[in-house]
């Protein structure tokens, strides 16, 4: 079963973020990296990907005149994903329990961000079997 | 992976020769797992090579020869003294030719082969996994594709069932006939499984990845080849077939779904039907009837009927009522609510379906609505049915599911 | 340059997408059909996938000893994901004709839904998140 698992983050998390010590930083992505490198060892791995940073989003809304009307504003509050996994495992309990190491990734001081992990499962475009 | 233009006969040739290859080379060296990876790497040569210099004469014999000296180099690099001394390094040494290995060949490898990449002790999908390799003789790029996972990710499932198998001191021999009888389930259980993947990853008559379809029905007529007198072995063969029959009618041209009694029945495959029907009439002549016959059984009276009204549905309350002693389980339950509902009327469906109310295995699991919502519909609670359809939608993953299920939420809201 | 192009939806638009007619139904699922095949015979298709409805959505949290706390229950204004297309194309400009085309899905009664799909380069190089 495929699910994918949402990191998400608000401008004001991405800043505090960068302020972060480079130690911390690198502590923070190589629990990450462990958890990936885990991930492909037990063949769950599908993918991960990041995204860049919110102020590079842009929103679109249909076109006007041919030309699609893009808005770049977005309120400070307002989550953006960050990045996400996708895993290929037996349960939906495995997905919780391959979240909550992620949102266990330690942050400042080597405290664990307790960060939320939202986890979805993949719909497919397949009949089911009758 | 190298692009090789490989005809068809030759891919299939290949494929059929690799458990065998892989019997020899597994009972001559005594390593599963190394000679495994020796017989994948001769099958990449033949891949690469079969296209430019044409099919060897004994193609069997030099795959054998191939994986051969894979494994002698293998065990000549290993550093260590003392794995010079280990039974795989004299065995090594002392081999005279591939000649002389062929003629070591069994008519059981494939299925002790079987018996080892199903072992209980491998997850589903690791069982899955090394027996499409192993006995089906794919490689780890076409199963990493009919999965849709990365193919690092499906090598490493594969080198974990086979440490697993390492680790459990399985020898490569054939159970004895008791514990035989105690894994067949296991095997045929793993059988089943590439099947339902492969059909439920169909859509019409498309291949949308590689066919598993195919290769479980493939894997189950070797298996009966194996053991023709199994009824089981000869039941799920039937329930493949019966089953597979319906594929290319299940969804239409815009690749909806089309359930059972909506169906075109021009469409289906009557020489599958046939065989089905063939087999299965032989394998309830063999002994007590067991769990494939019986879905087999019940797949053959829905094919024989020439229109959805001509269904025999008492015969099919029949078996499911069978069914529910020898292997109770929720989606039994769920299609004798189906079958109960259709010869004593909804009501009747309808209260059996209470009893999966409070089953924690069904809990959110969308057929339970979705079949509430058909028989509520059918007892003229629209309300309550299209209530049904909408929170079956909310719980199903597939895409074309879901869409027939909101279709008919709409269907009856617009009334 | 790898884009994402993400659909999303508040539990309330996803109740409503259930309640639309036959026609409506049809209609969309028809040109989400058409639009995939378009990006795929144009050679910008890297992947898409729909995800599982907002109810059997789960928020995870660290917890105690390795034991996840999970959590199913979300504010009425929060966003869920619905959908993604992942394209390839050679400029931004391409990535917001596409995701313009996207957003032109048809909605309750035919009309293009005009839906706001939002639009971000994927990074390259897997496991550098937010940098």
């Amino acid at each position: 079963m495929k699910y994918i698992l949402l990191m998400s983050g608000t401008k004001a998390g991405v800043e505090t973020y960068h302020a972060w010590s480079k130690q911390d930083r690198e502590a923070h992505m190589a629990v990450l990296q462990r958890i990936n490198k885990e991930l492909t060892a037990s063949g769950e791995f599908v993918t991960t990907q990041g995204l860049t940073e919110p102020r590079e989003a842009k929103v679109v809304r249909g076109e006007k005149n041919g030309v699609p009307v893009t808005d770049g504003i977005f309120p400070e509050s307002k989550e953006f994903l960050l990045g996400y996994w996708i895993v290929d495992v037996a349960t939906p309990e495995r997905a919780y329990v391959i979240a909550g190491q992620i949102s266990a990734a330690p942050g400042p001081g080597g405290v664990p961000t307790n960060m939320p992990i939202e986890v979805r499962q993949f719909a497919t475009y397949e009949p089911k079997p009758k | 992976m190298a692009e090789h233009t490989f005809d068809i006969p030759s891919e299939h040739l290949l494929r059929e020769l690799a458990p065998q290859v892989l019997g020899v080379i597994a009972r001559r060296f005594g390593d599963f797992a190394a000679a495994e990876d020796a017989v994948q790497e001769a099958m990449i040569a033949a891949f690469t090579q079969w296209p430019q210099q044409g099919v060897p004469g004994n193609p069997r014999g030099w795959l054998i020869q191939v994986a051969c000296r894979r494994m002698t180099d293998q065990v000549r690099s290993d550093v260590a003294r003392r794995d010079r001394e280990t039974a795989v390094a004299r065995e090594a040494e002392t081999t005279s030719s591939s000649a002389d290995i062929e003629s070591d060949m069994d008519p059981d490898d494939t299925l002790i082969l079987l018996f080892m990449c199903c072992h209980p002790a491998l997850s589903r999908s690791s069982a899955i996994a090394l027996t499409l390799r192993a006995v089906g003789g794919l490689t780890t790029a076409e199963i990493a594709n009919a999965f849709l996972v990365p193919e690092a990710t499906m090598a490493q499932r594969i080198s974990r069932a086979k440490q697993t198998i390492k680790a459990s001191g399985l020898s490569f021999r054939l159970p004895a006939a008791q514990e035989r009888a105690e894994r067949l389930p296991a095997v045929l259980h793993v059988l089943y499984l590439i099947f339902n993947e492969g059909y439920a990853s169909s859509i019409g008559a498309q291949l949308q990845r590689l066919d598993l379809v195919r290769e479980a029905i493939r894997l189950t007529r070797n298996t009966k080849a194996l053991l023709p007198d199994n009824a089981e072995v000869v039941g799920l063969l039937a329930l493949m077939l019966l089953t597979d029959a319906r594929r290319t009618a299940r969804t239409g041209p815009d690749e909806e779904l089309i359930p059972l009694d909506k169906q075109d029945r021009t469409l289906w495959d009557r020489a599958e039907i046939s065989e089905g029907i063939k087999l299965l009439t032989s394998a309830l002549s063999k002994g007590p009837v067991g769990l494939y016959q019986l879905q087999a059984a019940i797949a053959a009276v829905h094919d024989e009927a020439d229109r959805a009204e001509d269904t025999d549905w008492p015969q099919i309350l029949a078996l499911y009522d069978l069914l529910k002693r020898v292997s109770p389980s929720p989606m039994v339950t769920l299609n004798h609510a189906i079958a109960a509902a259709m010869v004593h009327g909804p009501a009747q469906g309808l209260q059996l379906l209470k009893a999966l109310d409070t089953d924690p295995r069904l809990a959110s699991h969308y057929r339970l609505d979705a079949v509430r919502a058909h028989l509520l519909e059918k007892m003229g609670d629209h309300e309550a049915a299209i209530k049904h359809y909408r929170i079956a939608a909310t719980q199903t993953t597939s895409i074309p599911e879901q869409n027939y299920l909101l279709t008919q939420a709409a269907r009856l809201a617009g009334d | 340059m790898k884009y994402i192009l993400m659909m999303s939806g508040k539990k309330s638009d996803f109740e409503g997408y259930a309640t639309w007619s036959k026609e409506d139904l049809q209609a969309n699922v028809a040109f989400m059909r058409a639009f995939s095949k378009e990006l795929k015979d144009s050679g910008v298709f890297v992947s898409t996938e729909g995800l599982g409805w907002p109810s059997e959505a789960r928020l995870v949290r660290a917890g105690e000893n390795g034991e996840p706390v999970t959590d199913g229950v979300f504010p009425e204004s929060k966003e869920f994901l619905a959908g993604y297309w992942i394209i390839d194309v050679d400029s931004l400009e391409q990535a917001y004709k596409i995701a313009a085309r996207a957003s032109q899905a048809p909605g309750p009664g035919g009309k293009p839904a005009n839906m706001p799909i939002e639009v971000r380069p994927v990074l390259s190089g897997h496991a550098d998140l937010g940098i």
